[in-house]
């Protein structure tokens, strides 16, 4: 449908935009910057914090331009008097009720509150102080996000974020007036509600009201302490944000300063979650055609289907929160990070000549869910604690600032071996659906000894953006052994964003859906719009650092899991097959119902 | 002293000659643009407060392209010193169907809600019974409508009407961004009417009289009558309906108790005029407008305790979603408290009263908007009595 034209003026500028556009858009298109706080473009417009709002000719009130759409000849002013009496009012109003400590706050330097009052010049406080001293108690609960309310605005970013994009609704608004607060089922901490630990509450919120639980100051110590043995691995969509933090744009790749950056730090070792994530393909990819053998041939009814995988230990969590029937469609692997654990602490350890005790393993992980998963009691299979820390994109770039690293400025390194190779299957972990193409990848050529039918190994339709794809692959040709498999409809899905992921799960549930393998990121874009990845994030970033983790796979000289040389390695020294004994011992897992309330 | 105040009897007028589904019948016989065109004439404003012409609401409902649409009877009577519409809910219920089925008629809507405070439940079984047999009425003349009830839970915001829509729809009530007005996406997002207790009861008296009758009475700005509920330091609480244009002082040449100081005009949100302002005052929309609350305030009365308590009231009943009106409300209590303890200067008064002017620009909805009008009231001509 054809949409009209409306014709305005903003600060007497003439502009035309389409019906239904917002005046905070009408005036971007003039270059015209109206400050905002809870606004976001991931979320539905909430218009309640009240900074944009403008001044419309005739008009007994001024406008919150987010949620007035234009309208003709409408005349609008953005800086008139009134607007900037009210604008800095409300600026006011907001820190009179937030613990503006911004020298102790984690987001210092990366806040909205705190760049407006800036702006602004807010010096003196006019208004009196209405910080409540409970409100300065904060939620530590989560091994993965921390509660301050003493620093919330009450823009309900959060509370949009966990309900529409994640379909959770672990945090929501509560009481009313100076009693309203953002709060949980029954004033819970956040360990004991249904959150998922996502974190995509954190990437959105304009303040220091919601963190990451930070382990900068353990991590530190563990490189300082002479007795430990200290060895990072870093996840797939790291190497695609961590230039965000350290003053480059979005989309940038930085692996090998990241690799550099780490080695300056002190790390002993800097190993790549890559390396576990091609072995992860090997598992679940071993594990998907044993199910369908066991489901298609065998008849056997414990085996499964949909199998669903298991890399996002934020989708776990939601998973065994919400559908804890569905428990058992999870792929048994760990994720990469866990497995990497697992393996560092036993098979590297072995090979290195550490004792395991004496090894800290460290993560860089795109994720705040990463800091639970590592905690969970399930995954400990080394006889410790597989990995050890785990820090954020975020962290890991206050860590180089802290240490006065020129990240620009600095050699490309490459990570060490063992343990440090990778094909550019795993590279795609980071973006949704890249679990999926690198499965693909691998599980047809075992099936048929040919390459998956897509040019250049590139699995278009299982790429982009939709919150949910689905895909079908006919499998013809097939080895003897495979012979089950000859004209089959592989059927597969993908969701990203627990809200997506629910409607998957709904449709499982009802039998509706047909699918043999379902990939689920918890995260918008998968681990590239992750919890732990720098902030801002928008629909615009997102698609930035999917096009950088694409060409970063189209740049590998090895794209298949399969022919990674590190993993042949590891199965013919170590581990045997996949899914044998010491597979099953070390890399794969199981799940735990957990209460909605 | 030539006139007295024009008592009138319209809303509870009891006559047996003629019944309020008489009226409804009676008037749904006539074409929907021809009872627009009346309630345009008769210059009937809504009665809740903000006074929005009535006719042109339907009629804006009306124009709207929609299969569905409702008629909403707003019984959310929150503002401190109203009581008339419980009154009304209690003794002329079939009134306000009427109203409601007539207005469901003229926009097309199949189906009505009357939205009950939760404070006023005790009243429920009793509406429900005479609704049951309203609707009964309605079904055997196949007048194609319904009316449900709806109980609120006690929020005075809900009041406001979309945040009233919200609360219907099973959500947190809190008011919705405008536009869309509710005559374009009110309940359920459909185009909506929604009207006080005490318009709707006026359109089935309107419709049943004629405009002349209704128009003959108030000023051209405040046509009609409305009802009153008088309370405070009066000898003689209670409702009352009087024609609209009154002068204050003749209000209070009636109802007061000869020492009144000043006068709460509209509730908590309202304005309070001083004694020295009541011979020049008058009560419409040309001058100071009301949902109906009229307080009485003698000269015992301390008007720090007075503005304290709205304040409070405010600072708790604020949705809380906006900045303006949540933060806002807390600064102007906690602010009056450190004036009158001595932490802040008498001239921190000022700075509050610029807040209000932000708040009453830029709150979201009518609740942030009009705290100022009681603190700037109050404030402007008590200020001896805040600071001291």
């Amino acid at each position: 449908m054809n949409k009209y034209l409306v014709n305005l003026k903003v600060n007497n500028m003439p502009v035309s935009v389409e019906e239904g556009t917002t005046i905070l858009d009408a005036a971007k298109k003039l270059n015209l910057r109206i400050p905002t706080l809870c606004n976001h473009p991931d979320l539905s417009v909430a218009g309640n914090c009240r900074v944009c709002v403008v001044e419309i000719k005739g008009a007994r009130l001024l406008a919150a331009s987010c949620a007035t759409p234009v309208s003709e000849g409408m005349e609008v002013f953005t800086n008139s008097e009134k607007v900037r009496i009210a604008r800095k009012h409300i600026v006011e109003l907001l820190l009179s009720e937030h613990n503006a400590d911004c020298t102790k706050c984690f987001k210092n330097g990366n806040c909205e509150l705190q760049d407006l009052a800036s702006e602004y010049r807010i010096g003196d406080h006019v208004f009196l102080d209405l910080v409540k001293p409970a409100h300065k108690i904060q939620d530590i609960s989560s091994p993965s996000i921390v509660k301050d309310d003493s620093k919330c605005i009450r823009c309900q970013r959060c509370v949009r974020t966990c309900h529409e994009l994640q379909g959770i609704s672990a945090l929501a608004v509560t009481n009313k007036g100076d009693h309203q607060k953002i709060s949980t089922f029954l004033n819970k901490p956040l360990n004991d509600v249904v959150c998922s630990a996502c974190g995509q509450c954190i990437n959105r919120c304009p303040t220091g009201a919601l963190t990451e639980r930070n382990y900068i100051e353990e991590v530190w110590k563990a490189i300082y302490d002479p007795t430990k043995f200290v060895v990072v691995q870093t996840a797939p969509a790291t190497r695609v944000a961590l230039g965000e933090d350290l003053g480059l744009p979005p989309g940038e790749r930085v692996t090998g300063h990241m690799v550099s950056a780490l080695k300056k730090l002190g790390f002993n070792k800097v190993l790549d979650t890559d390396f576990t994530a091609d072995l992860t393909i090997m598992e679940e990819g071993t594990e998907l055609l044993t199910r369908l053998k066991r489901a298609l041939v065998d008849k056997d009814e414990t085996a499964i289907l949909p199998m669903m995988t298991s890399c996002s230990p934020g989708w776990i969590k939601f998973q065994e929160h919400m559908y804890p029937e569905l428990l058992n469609n999870l792929s048994t692997c760990k994720s990469p990070q866990q497995m990497f654990g697992a393996l560092a602490k036993t098979y590297y350890a072995e090979k290195i000549n550490i004792k395991a005790q004496d090894m800290v393993v460290v993560s860089i992980m795109p994720c705040v869910a990463k800091k639970f998963e590592c905690e969970r009691s399930e995954m400990r299979d080394s006889g410790y604690q597989d990995v050890d820390y785990v820090l954020t994109t975020r962290e890991l770039a206050m860590m180089i600032k802290q240490a006065g690293i020129d990240f620009g400025k600095i050699e490309e390194e490459h990570y060490d071996s063992i343990l440090g190779e990778s094909t550019g299957a795993a590279v795609i972990f980071g973006a949704t659906g890249g679990v999926m193409e690198a499965a693909l990848r691998t599980a047809y050529e075992i099936v048929t000894g040919r390459e998956v039918p897509f040019t250049n190994l590139n699995i278009q339709p299982v790429r982009g953006m939709d919150g949910i794809k689905e895909a079908s692959i006919k499998i013809k040709n097939v080895k003897p052994e495979w012979s089950f498999l000859e004209g089959v409809d592989l059927n597969v899905a993908i969701a990203h964003g627990l809200a997506n992921a629910r409607q998957l799960m709904e449709k499982v549930k009802s039998g509706e859906a047909n699918y043999h393998f379902i990939e689920i990121m918890g995260c918008p874009g998968g681990c590239l719009g992750g919890g732990g990845q720098p902030i801002p994030t928008s629909p615009e970033i997102r698609k930035k650092r999917a096009e950088a983790i694409y060409s970063e796979d189209a740049g590998m000289p090895l794209r298949k899991s399969h022919e990674n040389p590190e993993v042949i390695e590891v199965y013919s020294k170590f581990l045997g097959e996949p899914l044998g004994h010491k597979s099953h011992d070390l890399l794969h897992t199981h799940y735990k119902p957990r209460k909605r309330y | 002293m030539e006139t007295k105040l024009k008592k009138v009897d319209i809303i509870f007028e009891d006559d047996k000659t003629i019944s309020p589904i008489g009226i409804l019948e009676k008037t749904i016989k006539r074409s929907a643009d021809e009872i627009i065109l009346d309630l345009i004439d008769s210059g009937l404003k809504g009665r809740g407060g903000a006074g929005f012409p009535t006719g042109l609401k339907w009629k804006f409902t009306r124009n709207e392209d929609s299969e569905v649409k409702y008629v909403i009877c707003n019984a959310d009577e929150g503002e401190p010193g109203t009581f008339k519409d419980r009154e009304i809910l209690d003794r002329v219920p079939e009134k306000i169907f009427t109203g409601m089925a007539i207005c469901g008629y003229v926009i097309g809507a199949k189906e009505g809600y009357i939205y009950i405070r939760g404070e006023y439940n005790f009243l429920l079984k009793s509406i429900q019974a005479k609704l049951d047999k309203f609707n009964n009425e309605m079904k055997q003349k196949h007048i194609d409508f319904t009316i449900y009830l709806k109980s609120g839970s006690g929020a005075y915001v809900c009041g406001e009407e979309s945040a009233l829509f919200e609360s219907m729809e099973g959500k947190r009530g809190e008011p919705r961004n405008k536009p869309p007005y509710p005559t374009v996406a009110g309940y359920n997002n459909k185009p909506t009417v929604i009207n006080n207790v005490e318009t709707l009861v006026y359109t089935t008296m309107i419709c049943h009289m004629g405009p002349e009758k209704f128009k003959a009475l108030g000023t051209t700005d405040s046509r009609g009558s409305k009802v009153f509920s008088v309370s405070g330091d009066t000898p003689i609480p209670g409702i009352y309906e009087l024609e609209l244009g009154m002068p204050l002082n003749k209000f209070v040449e009636e109802f007061g108790d000869g020492d009144a100081k000043a006068i709460q005009v509209g509730g908590a949100s309202g304005h309070c005029v001083p004694r020295k302002k009541f011979n020049d005052t008058i009560i419409g929309f040309e001058g100071i407008p009301t949902g109906g609350s009229m307080m009485i305030f003698n000269s015992s009365r301390s008007m720090y305790n007075v503005l304290h308590d709205y304040l409070e009231f405010f600072t708790e009943e604020s949705c809380g979603q906006c900045t303006p009106c949540r933060v806002g409300c807390q600064q102007l209590l906690k602010g009056i408290e450190a004036v009158k303890r001595g932490e802040r200067s008498p001239s921190y008064l000022d700075d509050l009263k610029k807040l209000t002017n932000t708040m009453k620009i830029a709150a979201k909805c009518g609740l942030g908007q009009s705290v100022g009008n009681p603190f700037n009231s109050i404030v402007d001509n008590f200020r001896e009595e805040i600071i001291y």
